[in-house]
């Protein structure tokens, strides 16, 4: 296999497996930059695919070849609606943070297996029909080298991942929102003094990151395993948390951490097609991600700066 | 209403909560709760069988429970414990496997080898959070894969490419005809007394020894105790090192006593996990661990029952398991709710 012909088949798998990532981790954005740690991406990733398959085995004939885009379009809503218990738990009820996480992962895969078991009489769902289809971008297509890495046959799922990361950027950076949700990050008294309505941002922050992980779980079941079972979601929402952290709770930061975990991923499995790297036991391309986080947390390419507020309830009145 | 009362309280009143939002889910599945319910509870106690499983099920519960309490009494939160019962299940496999002793030596060797691969895991994390103040969470989830891999790409490499290796020589099993004679044939086996034993080890070092007082005072506030003089850096670590120490325990459990080997894993065993759920109830005291460990692995345990003697999947038990740890965190409001309540009834 020559260099190039490498390159074709790495890029757009790399850009596939990032994907459901960079949704995931874009939620998580929003959410911890709000000063809520959510380690309940994972959870919010298992129900999203879960209700994502569920929607397209359900109405494959209905909507034809639009149930992928109306499964997303569910997941999402399902799973905005399934993190508005992790807002209540951590937001109102002051609960600690990560436990809360803890328990939304526990409590995701637990619905999304008894769903599946009550719905399919076994432990996994049948395969999908309808798949997310791939296509080539006219024009863009025919450039030379970089046409047929980018362009050919990619899923319209992983353009949208791109633009929902620089809305993202766009919405954090440049509205009042989003220098709101940056304040009751770093200073929630500050914020509430100003008149900023410190729960209100912080309920929409954690329902957005919902929303967004839902997307993140749909897509990877749709795209990638075409079926639901209990290691459908296997680490891909903590990988998620990873990619925000290793991108600095930055939007293009966070997508650009998925893009090289996606690489990972693309890398691990297809490397013994690849000369040199197949020489490299496969466990070594599996921990990659993992390990790399470990040593990006310890501060070996920079140190990232959390919001300052992150993982305290704000308690009005309190200093 | 005072504060003893209520740390009894709040734990009490998640788990009914939790097994009554699990009888809705089920009323809203179709499935008739209250047999649903009996057949966890024969699950549980129904035969002397049972029994013996049940109680052999709450030994690594409690090896996980002890291993996230130790932790958080320093202000540590081990979500590690997972990955530090992996490697500890694999390192007394290995032993077990690997060498040929007499019991004498080869059971404690083998016990030991799990202790400290837990312990190694949990180093890594305690490193870095004491030197580099690197927060432990993510880092311990992250060395959870690591474990999940490494540990399967061992068992690939020493098996010659199968997905387990041999069984353990008897000489390091936990098993005993004893115990599994007198609960009808059961596997349940030595680890139990093993894991009460290091209930007794958790209380006696944290409220006996000066070690002890010193990793609590930096659970309590970790700027006092370095005022006062202690090493809050070291504390750190030798709290991980000794939580990663009972969780890999917890793994030899699995590997000595129940299966006897260990096989590649596809995915988590959810034993570290719930040893949260296990330490959050018994509001991270030794004695509180043992009361988790035994609801944890008796649910677990007699969920297996629901299927056939009542139709609903196994799953309902950890939807269950879920709601009672959201409950126990959520305790604030609880606590909320209670002190009003009282509040009403002295004002009448």
């Amino acid at each position: 296999m020559s260099f190039l012909d490498l390159l074709y088949f790495i890029v757009p798998a790399t850009i596939a497996y990032a994907a459901p990532l960079i949704f995931t981790a874009i939620g998580g954005v929003f959410s911890e930059r709000s000063g809520v740690v959510n380690i309940g991406l994972e959870g919010l990733m298992v129900m999203g695919a879960f209700i994502g398959i569920l929607f397209n085995l359900l109405y494959a004939d209905t909507f034809g070849s639009w149930t992928p885009w109306i499964a997303l379009l569910v997941a999402m809503v399902v799973s905005a609606v399934f993190s508005i218990l992790h807002a209540v738990a951590s937001i109102s009820f002051r609960a600690d943070q990560v436990v809360s996480g803890v328990a939304i992962n526990m409590l995701g895969i637990a619905i999304a297996l008894f769903s599946v078991k009550m719905i399919f009489g076994k432990g996994q769902t049948d395969l999908i029909q309808q798949k997310i289809a791939r296509f080539d971008i006219p024009i863009l297509q025919d450039i030379p080298i970089i046409g047929p890495m980018f362009f050919k046959s990619v899923y319209g799922s992983s353009i949208l991942a791109i633009s929902v990361a620089l809305v993202a950027w766009f919405v954090i950076y440049k509205t009042p929102f989003g220098l709101r949700l940056r304040s009751v990050g770093e200073h929630p008294m500050a914020a509430d003094t100003m008149g900023i309505n410190v729960t209100r941002t912080r309920y929409v922050a954690v329902i957005i990151s919902g929303a967004l992980a839902g997307i993140g779980g749909a897509v990877y079941a749709i795209t990638t395993t075409n079926d639901f079972g209990h290691a459908t979601i296997n680490g891909q929402g903590f990988m998620a948390l990873a990619a925000l952290i290793f991108g600095k709770w930055h939007p293009i930061g966070a997508m650009g951490a998925a893009l090289f975990f996606g690489f990972a991923q693309a890398l691990a499995i297809s490397a013994s097609k690849i000369p040199y790297i197949q020489d490299v036991p496969t466990v070594y391309l599996h921990i990659l991600p993992y390990v790399l986080t470990i040593l990006a947390l310890a501060g070996f390419i920079g140190r990232a700066n959390a919001p300052k507020a992150i993982g305290q309830p704000y308690i009005k009145g309190r200093r | 209403m005072p504060n003893r009362v209520l740390k009894i309280l709040v734990p009490i009143i998640s788990i009914i909560l939790g097994l009554f939002v699990g009888a809705i889910v089920m009323w809203m599945s179709g499935y008739d709760a209250i047999n649903g319910y009996i057949a966890l509870w024969h699950g549980i106690f129904g035969s002397s069988y049972a029994i013996g499983e049940t109680i052999r099920q709450i030994s690594p519960y409690l090896l996980a429970g002890l291993a996230v309490a130790f932790a958080f009494r320093t202000g540590l939160f081990n979500i590690g414990v997972e990955g530090q019962l992996i490697v500890g299940w694999f390192a007394a496999a290995y032993v077990g496997m690997a060498f040929q002793l007499p019991t004498f030596i080869h059971l404690p060797l083998a016990l030991l080898a799990a202790a400290a691969a837990g312990a190694l895991w949990a180093l890594v994390p305690g490193i870095l959070k004491a030197t580099l103040r690197v927060h432990e969470v993510i880092v311990t989830i992250m060395m959870n894969y690591v474990a999940l891999h490494i540990v399967n790409a061992l068992i690939s490499t020493i098996s010659g490419g199968s997905y387990k290796i041999d069984r353990i020589h008897q000489t390091a099993s936990l098993r005993s005809e004893f115990l599994s004679n007198l609960t009808d044939f059961s596997t349940l086996h030595y680890g139990i007394l093993i894991a009460l034993l290091m209930v007794g080890v958790m209380w006696f070092i944290l409220e006996k020894t000066k070690t002890g007082y010193e990793l609590k005072a930096v659970g309590f506030n970790d700027h006092a105790s370095q005022y006062a003089g202690m090493n809050v850096n070291k504390n750190i670590v030798l709290s991980m090192v000794i939580s990663g120490a009972f969780a890999g325990l917890g793994g030899a459990m699995e590997a000595l006593g129940t299966f006897g080997n260990i096989s590649t894993m596809a995915g988590f065993t959810g034993i570290g996990f719930d040893g949260i759920a296990v330490a959050l109830l018994g509001a991270n005291t030794p004695l509180g661990v043992v009361f988790g460990a035994t609801l944890f692995g008796s649910l677990k345990y007699g969920a297996n029952n629901m299927p056939n003697a009542a139709g609903v999947p196994i799953e309902i038990v950890s939807i269950v398991i879920a709601l009672i740890i959201f409950f126990v965190a959520s305790g604030y409001i609880i606590r909320v709710l209670l002190n009003r309540m009282s509040k009403k009834k002295e004002a009448k």
